[in-house]
């Protein structure tokens, strides 16, 4: 393994094999699942100093550093994790998983039926947030990591950072939420079903039966993430990287591609639809749709965080309309009801959403503050 | 760990009002000093609200739990007498509108805990006589540059409070060295640079 500065070098995937039947939120249950991990930094004495990595709707396993020496990308989360990062690598063992229902290794809709000797695709159970934070917690488990010295994700990771520290509170130290909400709005479960209805209405799809027919709904699913990169941009960040451009002179009077923001979504969607499975986006939105710890604890946000016991670091965007500062606010009001400890950090920013990705200064300053803290009390 | 810092005059002096163990709001919290020293020598919990955001990481560095939050935007995070002291220092003057603010501070807390500078001190009242704006050692900033945007003497805020029916518990009324004497005692709206009040729902 090499270790440039800054960075957490070559990394290779591990599978993880859990033969222990996994009980679902939906009923069914799996006999048997595999996730795909990776791991950077090492593991301290007493397994005090674990950092789980959450990932949002399309990402995976891969957050840090590179698979071979000549990768053009590093993992997702790359500027913020790594020796000397905000989720320094030197101190913290950091832990980031393909989820369950995921298409990069992890076992999901592409992987096989035991019972039938296909993929699953279609078949494949839908998932909860819980859902995973059990199979997660299993993974702890078999790394030998009572509790973790934080949780950390972004969106969808964000909810999973939630429901950790509400489900198994003696096993999270510090829970930090980044640009997450306590539910989905109305608005937000629209989006999701207006992506849905793109992949299922593909004739492509064949009710979610696409692999075995040699077939893949890639119109359905580049509109699915067409429509999702509108609502990971502010309008201003739209505005400044294609205003209203057109590609040529003069307008050709066609439907052909001919703004630059047309062009960008093309490109976005299109790029997509070589990475990602459709039932894998399918699945990934329900879950986001499902996500309500209130609604399992009577109603009551404040009674859901009267379980938990983590310090909270809440992180939200100003120019986040997807996950808007606002639903930040709520998770915050809901902990000091429930006199739990929490902080709060509005980020001045300008791309929308995606920018809890971003290495903006503020917030890997804030974080990293709060990190060091964390990484001192293990020590 | 970090050690404590000695605090600034006037939250050296609020700090023996604050009751052991209590459950505290501090507004304008800056880099969560005070939260961080009423932590170590009266064990209190609770919440530090700033807007800046290097104070917010700074308070965070500490440990505090810290609330990035602009005060005039009211209090409507927190519960009716969710605290047992919310304390404002030195930042009443520079909000939209104190009056709303001290009412807010005594709806979430049982008794709230005020400083801020005194405009009718002496050296204030000199300048104005001579025709100019002050610049003292309470009140630094230039009439253009300044973020106090509604300063008031001692006589004014206890107007405010008879009007609104506030009752004040306590008081400390100190000069430029951060202490009382006789001169302020017999004049304190002339004398008295920094007030401490500590206000109760009437």
């Amino acid at each position: 393994m090499t270790n440039q500065t800054g960075s957490v070098g070559v990394v290779t995937p591990q599978r993880f094999v859990f033969e222990q039947s996994l009980q679902l939120d939906c009923g069914r249950s799996l006999p048997h699942y595999e996730l795909m991990v990776e791991t950077y930094g090492r593991l301290n004495a007493k397994a005090s100093n674990a950092v789980l990595i959450c990932h949002a709707l399309s990402g995976d396993h891969h957050a840090a550093g590179l698979h071979a020496p000549d990768d053009k990308k590093p993992g997702w989360w790359d500027n913020c994790i790594g020796p000397g990062k905000p989720i320094d690598t030197d101190r913290f063992f950091v832990v980031a998983l393909n989820n369950l229902g995921g298409c990069k290794g992890s076992t999901g809709p592409t992987s096989l039926n035991p019972e039938t000797g296909l993929p699953y695709g279609p078949d494949f159970p839908l998932l909860t947030v819980s859902d995973w934070v059990r199979s997660q917690a299993r993974l702890a488990d078999r790394l030998g990591i009572r509790q973790w010295a934080a949780v950390i994700g972004g969106s969808l990771g964000g909810m999973q950072v939630q429901q950790w520290s509400i489900e198994f509170p003696q096993r999270v130290r510090h829970a930090v939420v980044i640009a997450s909400a306590p539910e989905l709005s109305a608005q937000n479960i629209a989006f999701n079903e207006i992506a849905r209805q793109a992949i299922l209405s593909d004739p492509d799809f064949h009710g979610g039966h696409y692999a075995a027919k040699g077939a893949v709904p890639s119109r359905g699913l580049k509109l699915a993430r067409m429509l999702g990169h509108i609502t990971y941009l502010s309008d201003e960040a739209m505005r400044a990287k294609f205003g209203a451009e057109l590609k040529s002179a003069l307008p050709a009077f066609n439907f052909d591609v001919e703004f630059e923001v047309e062009s960008y979504l093309r490109h976005q969607g299109q790029s997509f639809v070589d990475r990602f499975d459709a039932n894998t986006y399918l699945l990934m939105t329900k879950a986001l749709d499902y996500f309500d710890p209130a609604r399992d604890a009577g109603g009551s946000l404040l009674a859901a965080y009267r379980k938990a016991s983590a310090r909270f670091l809440v992180i939200a965007f100003s120019s986040d309309w997807r996950f808007s500062p606002a639903r930040s606010r709520e998770i915050v009001r809901a902990l000091v009801a429930a006199g739990r400890e929490v902080s709060y950090a509005l980020i001045d920013s300008q791309l929308g959403h995606d920018d809890f990705l971003m290495p903006i200064p503020q917030y890997h300053g804030v974080l990293r503050a709060y990190l060091q803290r964390a990484a001192e009390e293990v020590a | 760990m970090s050690t404590l810092s000695p605090l600034r005059a006037d939250l050296a002096a609020l700090s023996p009002w604050i009751p052991e163990g209590s459950r505290i709001l501090d507004l304008g919290c800056g880099d969560g000093t005070l939260l961080a020293h009423l932590a170590a020598t009266h064990k209190v919990r609770g919440y530090g609200l700033e807007i800046d955001p290097d104070n917010v990481r700074a308070a965070v560095a500490r440990g505090i739990n810290v609330i990035q939050a602009d005060l005039d935007e009211g209090l409507s995070d927190f519960a009716d007498g969710a605290f047992d002291v919310v304390v404002m220092s030195q930042a009443l003057q520079a909000l939209q509108r104190p009056d709303a603010v001290l009412a807010e501070m005594l709806r979430v807390g049982r008794t709230a805990i005020v400083t801020f500078p005194n405009f009718g001190h002496w050296r204030v009242r000199a300048a104005l006589l001579a025709g100019r704006m002050p610049v003292t050692p309470s009140l630094p900033a230039r009439w253009f540059d300044t973020p106090n945007i509604h300063l008031c003497t001692v006589a004014d805020f206890e107007v405010l409070c008879q009007e609104r029916g506030w009752k004040v518990s306590r008081r400390a009324l100190l000069d430029r060295r951060h202490r009382g004497g006789l001169a302020i005692r017999l004049l304190p709206n002339l004398f008295c640079e920094q007030a401490l009040y500590e206000l109760r729902a009437g």
